[in-house]
This record gives C-alpha cells, sequence and structure tokens, in this order.
C-alpha cells in the first residue's frame, strides 16, 4: 500500500512537469508580448500547438536516417526523466536517489547529444551551424554548471538533490556568499541553456542568429512536437532546479500529509509563475548578442562559480 | 597456480609469434594466427577474471632465467589480475576483429608476428615482479609496438612517427630503469618484495617518483610527453590502434600505479599536486587538441590522451587522500581512476574498430572527405554511436560512471589540509568539467561529419558494411559499454581487492545496496543508479512514441529538404568537421595552440579558387621538443669528429676514461 502511495506521488511528480511545462512556456510568451505591447497569443496556445503539431504527418528528408527519426523520442525522454527527478512538490520521492545533480546535468547532456546529431543528420548547412554552435555554448555552460554543483554539493554536503533540498529548508543555511555567486551563475547557464536572449532568441526566424532553431529547421510533425514539449520541459527543468536548490521553502519534507503535499505543490506552481514573468522581463531588457561574446557572458558565470567554490574549499563557512 | 597459467599464456603467444614468422606468407595465416591469439587471450584473461573473483594472493614464483642471482620473478596479485583482465579482454576482442579486418592487410608477415608478441609483452610486464623483469618486458612491449607502428613504412609520415615514438619509448625506459635503481638502492635488490621493504629517503623517493611518472607518464601520453602518441597510434593498422590506445596505455598506467602506490611509501603531498597538475592539464588539452582534428583516427589518438589525463586526475586524488591518511576518500579515487581504465579500454577500442571499418570501407581518415556512412554501414554506426556516447559520459553509459565517481571524490576532499591541494583539486574539477564538455562536442563532431550528413567523396558513397567479424567484435564492445554502465556495482566490488591491497581500505560493498545503485563512501548520501536511469529511458521514450503512433498518426511522407527554401545539391555545402570546430577553435584556440586562419578569398571576377588554411601549433613543439631537438643536434655536429680519430687518440680517449671515473670512485666513497 505504502508502494502504491509511493509511485502514485512520483507519478504525480512526472506528470505535473509534464502538464505545466506548456502553460509556463505560454506564460512567458504573454507576459513579453504584453511588454513589447503586444496583445499576444492566448496562455494555451503551445498546448494547442502541440496537440495540432502531434496530429500533422511528418515530412522527412530523402535522406535522413534513423537517428533522425529517434532522436525526438530520446531528447524528450532525456529531459523529462531528468525534470522527473528534480524535487518539486516534495523531497524523498521514490526514485529520488537514482540520479543526483551531476547525473541530471549529464541527462541534459544527453538530450543535447542527441539534438546535435539530428541536426547535422540530413546535412544542410543550418543544421550544422546551429549543432556547432550548441556544442560550443554547451562546451561553455557545462564547465559553470558542475562548478555550481559543487559549491551547492559543498554547502549541502552531498549531490543528492532531495538531500539538498532538505538540507536548505531545515538547517539554517543562511544568506552565504557562495550561494548568492552560485544563483548569479545559475541564472546566467539557465538563459545559455534554454536558448534565451541574450544567448539565443526562441522567436527569431532570423537564420543567422538562431541556434536551437537551426538545429531542428527540417523537423515537422509529431517529431517537432516532441521537440518542442522537451525545450518547454528543459525550462520547466531549469526553474524547478532553481526552487528546488535555492529557495525550497515550502516543500514537503518529513510530513507527507496531504495538506503539506497541497501546500508543496501551491508553493511550487506559484514560484514557476513568479520565474515565468521574471524572465520575459530580464530577456527584454537586453540585446541579442553576437556569438563570440558568448565566452565572456558564460565565462562570467565560470568565474562566479569558481569564485564560490574557491571560496569554499577555503572556509566552510563562507 | 593463477601465475603459472599466466605464464603458460605468455609462453603460448611468443610461440604463436615465432611460428607466425613462419607461415606469414601463407594465404589463411592472419585467420589462423589471430585465431590462436583470441584462444589463448580468452583462456588469459577468464584466469585472471577468476583470480580476481577468488581474490586469493597468489604467491611470487622465482624462473631461474634473467640476471644471475636474480632470476625471474613473477607475481599475479590483486592489481596485476585486474589489469591482466584489461590487457587480454583487449587483445581478445582486438583479435576476433582482426580476423576479419586482417584480410584486408596487403604485407600481412609486417604485423602478424609481432601482434602476439605485443600481447606477450604487456601480459609479461603485468605479471613481472621484479624491476629487471618487467623494464626487459616495457622495452619488449615497446619495440613489438613500434614494428607494427612502422609497418607501412611507404608513407614519411608513419615513418617520422615510428622514429618520435621510437625516441620518446627510449627516454621513457631510461627514466624507468633509473627510477627502479634509486629505488633498490646500492645493494641492488631488485625484486619488488626487497624494494617495498627498504627505506628510503624522502629526497630519493621523491626523485624516484618523478622519474617513474615520466617513464610511465611518456608511454602513458601524458602532457608534455604525449607529442609521439597523435603519431604512432594511428600510423599502426586499426586493430593495433585499437591494443596501443585502449590497452597499452593502460599497461603503462599500471606501471604507475605499481610504483607509486605499492612500492613506494605513503606519498608526500607535492607529489601528488604534481600528478593532480599534470592530469587536469592532459584532460583539457588532449581533448581541445583531438577537436582540432580532421582525421578520425587522430582524433581518437588525441581522446586517449585526454583519458590518460582523466585516469591520472583520480590517481592524483587518491595520492592526495593517502598523504592525508583519508582512506576511504583514497579508495574512492583510486576505484575510479581504475574503473575509468577498464572503460576507456572498452569504448577506445570500439572506436578505433569502428575507425578502421570506416578506413576499410573508404579507404579514407579524413572526416571532410567521408559523411552519410549510416545508410551504408548501419551495424558499425550504431556501435560506433554508443561509443561516442559512453566517451562523452553521458548516461546510462559506463563512461558516465567513472566521471561521477572521479567527481564525487574531488567533493569529499575539502577535508585535505594543504593550501596548495585546497586550490588544486577545484582547479583540476573545473578542468575535468571542461573535459567532459568539449569531449561532448568531439564527439559529436566524429559521428556527425563521418556517418551523418550526405556522402562528401565518391568513396563514401560507395562504403561498403565490414564483415561479420568486425561486426560482432563492435556489438559486443557497444554491449558491453551499456552492461559497465548500468551494473558498476559488480564491477566496483570486483576492484575492491585490488584497491584495498594499495590504500587500505574500500569503497563500501556495491551489490548488496538496493535496486543496484552505487554510492560512493559510506556515510555519503549520494547515489546513482543507471539501471533505473535505463529502465525510465526506455519507459518515457518508448510509451511516447507508442502514444503518439497509436492515438495521433504515424503518418510519415519523404519530401526534399527545406533548408529554408535554398537547399543545395552540392555535398560541400554541408559543415565539416573543420567549421564544426571552428567556433571553439576560435574560443579556445587562439591563446592555447596559436591557430592561425589563413582566408584567401579572390576579388570578384577573379577565376581562382579561394583558399582556407587553417594551421594549428603545439606549444609543446615549440617550447620544449624544438629547443630539446635544436641542442641534440648541435652536440651530435660537435660530437661527430670523435667518429673520425687515430688508434692512439682512440686509446688515450679510453684511458683518460677509465682514470676519470676512478677518480669519481674515489672521491665518491
Amino acid at each position: 500500500m505504502a508502494l502504491i502511495g509511493d509511485f502514485a506521488a512520483q507519478a504525480l511528480q512526472m506528470f505535473l512537469v509534464l502538464l505545466v511545462a506548456p502553460l509556463i512556456l505560454g506564460i512567458t510568451r504573454k507576459v513579453k508580448a504584453r511588454l513589447l505591447r503586444r496583445r499576444g497569443p492566448s496562455i494555451g496556445l503551445p498546448y494547442r500547438d502541440l496537440w495540432k503539431l502531434m496530429h500533422k504527418e511528418a515530412v522527412l528528408a530523402p535522406n535522413a536516417s534513423w537517428i533522425y527519426r529517434v532522436a525526438p523520442y530520446l531528447i524528450f525522454a532525456a529531459t523529462w526523466v531528468a525534470a522527473a527527478l528534480v524535487p518539486t512538490y516534495a523531497t524523498g520521492l521514490l526514485f529520488s536517489w537514482s540520479a543526483d545533480l551531476i547525473a541530471i546535468v549529464a541527462l541534459i547532456a544527453t538530450a543535447r547529444f542527441a539534438l546535435a546529431l539530428a541536426g547535422m543528420d540530413v546535412g544542410t548547412a543550418f543544421g550544422g551551424i546551429g549543432s556547432s554552435r550548441e556544442m560550443l555554448i554547451s562546451s561553455l555552460a557545462e564547465p559553470a554548471t558542475l562548478l555550481i554543483v559543487f559549491t551547492v554539493a559543498l554547502v549541502a554536503g552531498t549531490t543528492q538533490l532531495s538531500a539538498i533540498a532538505v538540507h536548505m529548508v531545515h538547517d539554517p543555511v543562511g544568506l552565504r556568499v557562495s550561494l548568492g555567486l552560485a544563483l548569479f551563475a545559475f541564472v546566467l547557464v539557465a538563459v545559455a541553456e534554454n536558448a534565451r536572449i541574450p544567448i539565443d532568441n526562441p522567436a527569431t526566424h532570423l537564420e543567422l542568429t538562431m541556434v536551437h532553431e537551426a538545429m531542428v529547421l527540417e523537423y515537422s510533425g509529431r517529431h517537432l512536437a516532441m521537440i518542442e514539449a522537451a525545450a518547454a520541459l528543459k525550462l520547466v527543468l531549469y526553474f524547478s532546479l532553481l526552487i528546488c536548490i535555492f529557495v525550497p521553502f515550502g516543500i514537503a519534507t518529513t510530513d507527507k500529509s496531504f495538506a503539506a503535499l497541497a501546500i508543496g505543490i501551491a508553493a511550487y506552481l506559484g514560484k514557476l509563475l513568479v520565474l515565468a514573468i521574471a524572465l520575459p522581463i530580464g530577456e527584454t531588457a537586453v540585446a541579442k548578442m553576437r556569438v563570440f561574446r558568448y565566452p565572456i557572458f558564460l565565462g562570467g558565470a565560470f568565474a562566479a562559480a569558481a569564485l564560490a567554490v574557491f571560496l569554499l574549499f577555503v572556509s566552510q563557512s563562507f | 597456480m593463477s601465475a603459472i597459467i599466466a605464464l603458460g599464456c605468455i609462453a603460448a603467444l611468443i610461440a604463436v609469434a615465432a611460428v607466425a614468422t613462419g607461415i606469414g606468407r601463407w594465404p589463411g595465416a592472419s585467420r589462423l594466427v589471430y585465431g590462436a591469439v583470441l584462444a589463448v587471450a580468452v583462456t588469459a584473461f577468464a584466469n585472471s577474471l577468476l583470480h580476481l573473483i577468488g581474490a586469493a594472493d597468489a604467491p611470487a614464483l622465482v624462473l631461474p632465467i634473467g640476471l644471475p642471482g636474480l632470476g625471474a620473478h613473477v607475481r599475479v596479485d590483486a592489481l596485476a589480475a585486474f589489469f591482466l583482465c584489461v590487457v587480454n579482454f583487449g587483445a581478445a576482442i582486438a583479435s576476433l576483429y582482426a580476423i576479419g579486418y586482417g584480410q584486408h592487410e596487403p604485407f600481412p608477415l609486417r604485423i602478424l608476428p609481432f601482434f602476439p608478441a605485443f600481447v606477450a609483452a604487456m601480459n609479461l610486464v603485468v605479471v613481472a615482479d621484479d624491476a629487471f623483469t618487467l623494464l626487459l618486458a616495457w622495452e619488449f612491449m615497446s619495440l613489438a609496438s613500434w614494428a607494427m607502428v612502422v609497418a607501412h613504412h611507404e608513407e614519411p609520415a608513419n615513418m617520422r612517427a615510428g622514429y618520435i615514438y621510437l625516441v620518446m619509448a627510449s627516454f621513457g625506459t631510461l627514466t624507468l630503469l633509473l627510477a627502479f635503481g634509486l629505488l633498490a638502492g646500492g645493494d641492488g635488490a631488485y625484486s619488488f618484495a626487497a624494494i617495498r621493504a627498504a627505506r628510503h629517503s624522502p629526497l630519493i623517493a621523491g626523485l624516484a617518483l618523478v622519474l617513474a611518472l615520466i617513464g610511465t607518464g611518456s608511454k602513458a601520453g601524458l602532457v608534455p610527453l604525449h607529442v609521439w602518441l597523435p603519431l604512432a597510434h594511428p600510423a599502426a593498422p586499426s586493430h593495433v590502434s585499437a591494443l596501443l590506445s585502449g590497452v597499452m596505455t593502460k599497461v603503462a598506467i599500471y606501471g604507475f600505479v605499481r610504483i607509486a602506490f605499492d612500492l613506494m611509501p605513503q606519498p608526500s603531498t607535492w607529489s601528488s599536486m604534481v600528478v593532480l597538475a599534470l592530469g587536469g592539464i592532459t584532460a583539457a588539452l588532449g581533448v581541445l587538441y583531438a577537436l582540432m582534428q580532421q582525421d578520425l583516427k587522430r582524433l581518437l589518438a588525441n581522446s586517449t590522451v585526454e583519458n590518460v589525463g582523466i585516469v591520472f586526475i583520480g590517481l592524483g586524488l587518491a595520492m592526495a587522500f593517502r598523504a592525508n591518511q583519508m582512506s576511504a576518500a583514497a579508495a574512492l579515487a583510486l576505484t575510479a581512476a581504475l574503473l575509468h581504465v577498464l572503460n576507456h579500454s572498452l569504448f577506445k577500442s570500439l572506436l578505433f574498430f569502428g575507425a578502421g571499418a570506416v578506413l576499410t570501407a573508404t579507404h579514407e581518415r579524413n572526416m571532410d572527405r567521408l559523411g552519410g556512412l549510416i545508410h551504408r554501414m548501419p551495424v558499425s554506426a550504431f556501435a560506433f554511436l554508443i561509443g561516442c556516447a559512453a566517451i562523452s559520459a553521458l548516461p546510462p553509459l559506463n563512461g558516465f560512471v567513472s566521471e561521477w565517481l572521479t567527481f564525487q571524490a574531488i567533493l569529499v576532499s575539502t577535508q585535505v589540509a594543504q593550501w596548495g591541494l585546497k586550490f588544486l583539486i577545484p582547479t583540476v574539477g573545473a578542468l575535468l568539467a571542461l573535459a567532459a564538455a568539449l569531449a561532448a562536442a568531439c564527439f559529436v563532431k566524429a559521428f556527425g561529419i563521418t556517418f551523418l550528413g550526405r556522402a562528401r567523396s565518391p568513396a563514401a558513397e560507395a562504403a561498403r558494411e565490414v564483415d561479420g567479424f568486425s561486426r560482432t567484435a563492435m556489438l559486443v564492445l557497444a554491449a558491453l559499454c551499456l552492461l559497465a554502465g548500468v551494473l558498476p556495482g559488480v564491477l566496483i566490488d570486483l576492484l575492491a581487492p585490488a584497491v584495498q591491497g594499495l590504500v587500505g581500505d574500500r569503497m563500501p560493498v556495491q551489490t548488496s545496496l538496493r535496486w543496484l545503485s552505487i554510492v560512493p563512501v559510506a556515510e555519503s548520501r549520494s547515489s546513482y543508479n543507471g539501471l533505473v536511469i535505463l529502465a525510465f529511458f526506455l519507459c518515457a521514450g518508448g510509451l511516447t512514441a507508442t502514444f503518439i503512433h497509436r492515438f495521433a498518426t504515424r503518418a510519415t511522407r519523404r519530401s526534399a529538404i527545406w533548408d529554408c527554401g535554398y537547399p543545395s545539391t552540392a555535398s560541400t555545402t554541408q559543415y565539416s568537421g573543420s567549421s564544426f570546430a571552428m567556433p571553439i577553435r576560435r574560443v579556445f584556440g587562439t591563446t592555447v595552440f596559436q591557430v592561425r586562419e589563413m582566408v584567401d578569398m579572390p576579388r570578384p571576377g577573379e577565376l581562382r579558387p579561394a583558399r582556407f588554411h587553417v594551421k594549428v601549433f603545439d606549444p609543446f613543439w615549440r617550447m620544449v621538443y624544438g629547443p630539446v631537438a635544436r641542442l641534440a643536434w648541435a652536440l651530435a655536429q660537435r660530437l661527430n669528429g670523435l667518429q673520425f680519430l687515430t688508434i692512439r687518440q682512440y686509446l688515450s680517449l679510453t684511458v683518460t676514461t677509465l682514470i676519470l671515473l676512478l677518480v669519481a670512485v674515489v672521491l665518491w666513497r
């Protein structure tokens, strides 16, 4: 009986992130449109887009290989698994021990690996440019991400996300210089990883500035739906990581009563909403960057995270 | 018992080598020889695996051959058994591959005798229990592999690679000889038991460790001693490249582990810092070199340099923890290093086999003339893809597990007392993270340019899938990469006796954990479970695909490439390997490699073609090897005069030398 409850809690988490992902994307688009003094599409549009794309036939290039057809599902699965393993409304779920923060970063890398290969499969110049730049961004962002992981792990004494959230909620962590630096670095990395302005423009159709859109240029139908869903999930994944590590308050830890879980879900959704509104505000305030300025942007994230780690190696009280 | 079987296998391999010399010209000889090596290697592998599982410590065996008064000591302990497993499994799978691949060898007699001899030499290095036997086997290993590197000496590049390899190998053996000389002391007690028992002053121990690091590092490809490796490994036929990269570098690492952890006392902090720093630099530079390559086999050889760096990071951490009496952490770091040794031998062999398959099918190593091979070589492409994902440290494959353990070892290191280590360890962690990310970029390039897209040359257009033996060898390795990724706990427990013997502690028993998770240290709350991740992957992906195909649509149509409305039929409009690496080359390469990009663009109306040329300099060639080579050349020019003396002058030279040496001896005493 307890096992069924545990399974249900884990399944709830899996489907919660999946269901909420298009909504978050819709909210960011709406807020951005309002900030640009447009009316913007309805918040539910991403759901309808996904539904529509799923029912359309998939058009494949004549020389598309099996990689091109498998990659969308693989990308979706990897992102979904990663997102489902980040504690959202409760800690200590049934499978929370199967992947720690490093493994979640690596799962995102798996999705990116598949996406970059899919971009190169048909052999177009756009696919190649997208893959090449995506790997540049990742090779700059991943070291920074891992240093953020180090920072958090050194503060909490573990890389297990569930345990990190519990530590942040229950132990008096206080305001830490290292965590502040890590948060700053995390925001920069999250912006880069999710192909948002100033690194990439999710709404662009100017081919030469795009990275993510260039890789998926040839995709259509259900395959495109999977990739779009994975992109939405990835945004939620990064939001959830931020919430779980830096502001986990409200998450159900020891008390697993119905009320505590409800509070956990409400707190999670509320924090997601705040982030979904904050992201487009930040995006409208800055301009898109040239490709060869990415190292400065992500180098900043790397430097901040490295400083945090050094401080913690010097003294655990930073 | 197992030592006797191991010796028997070595003798059998040498016999195969001798027979191969005789029958090498027969038409079926290569199948026969590789089949025999396969049989012997499988026997030796089974023997060492049983020894490792049984964890019985065999007594030393003394053979009445070798130096008078010393004999040849042979012993198989847990560490040797583990490395024997790696060596013999690599040799067995390479032989299986070569049963098919070796058919394409135009000059079989240049490879066949040396292949078994090389395997025998590597076995002998690992079982040797005295310095003389080890050095003899080491040199034998170098020479046998050198012969295969220069097998195709028609190409001047191969001769150059062979020459540089020979110089570096001799230099490495020389430093190893000196290291053992220092460790053995004045009495010349060269058996390992005597070396272990001897007490060394810190100065002598430090000097011996540095010499051993140079000697083994030059074989393993540690920066800055790596320069020969990307030249020599690709020059050999691909199954030999796989052995060189996947196995021989591991034998070199075995040499270092044996000396630094077994023969020497507690390491000092500074020596661990040297190893850590070199490991970090090697990992980051190796993968950057790899990214710059257009030659598939050279890319793989450079990535070997990176992986050797990762292993040395683990070893350096283990040494640092040992110096700080943190035995549980030392066990974790050493296990991570040894597990990466095993993992790398699996996926690097696989990748070299894949490169060999491509070479057989297209006679082309340059990625910029390949492309689209996934359609014509589906099995090789699939296996190569698994290898690429494994080496890029992607879960749920095996490369991720050993990198995860290395990261965990870095995270338990905050208690080290020395300030130098406190700053060095996070720096090395950042370098390791950079290497992991760049490795993914590198292998997206390797797979994407070679196997995906459209064919860039007629040879790639006409490629055919390789034979069944080669395909089987690749698929077996791919399966093992997955298996080692989802069940790492079994391997960690297998490694435990070896680790226990070296650092006096072991990682917690993994196979008793629920759902076969792995945990780094007992009190840690971190865990990872490849099996559950794989199950989640399959469920999430499979269910989604089924759901969509069932309830939405499965309609598919083939139509022309869209490419924003301007599709080009010319295959040269695709991204090439060089253009794929361009952003990373710009960001990292300009400072590290002094990359020069020269664009020669004709003016409008001119009819000559545009030209683009990239020059990548290895800083170590310019900073270290250039001056050394010039100095050696200048000295040789000076000493050349000594070859043309009269007999009177020769005699007086000899007498003067003798007197000087006698004076030195008198003063020394």
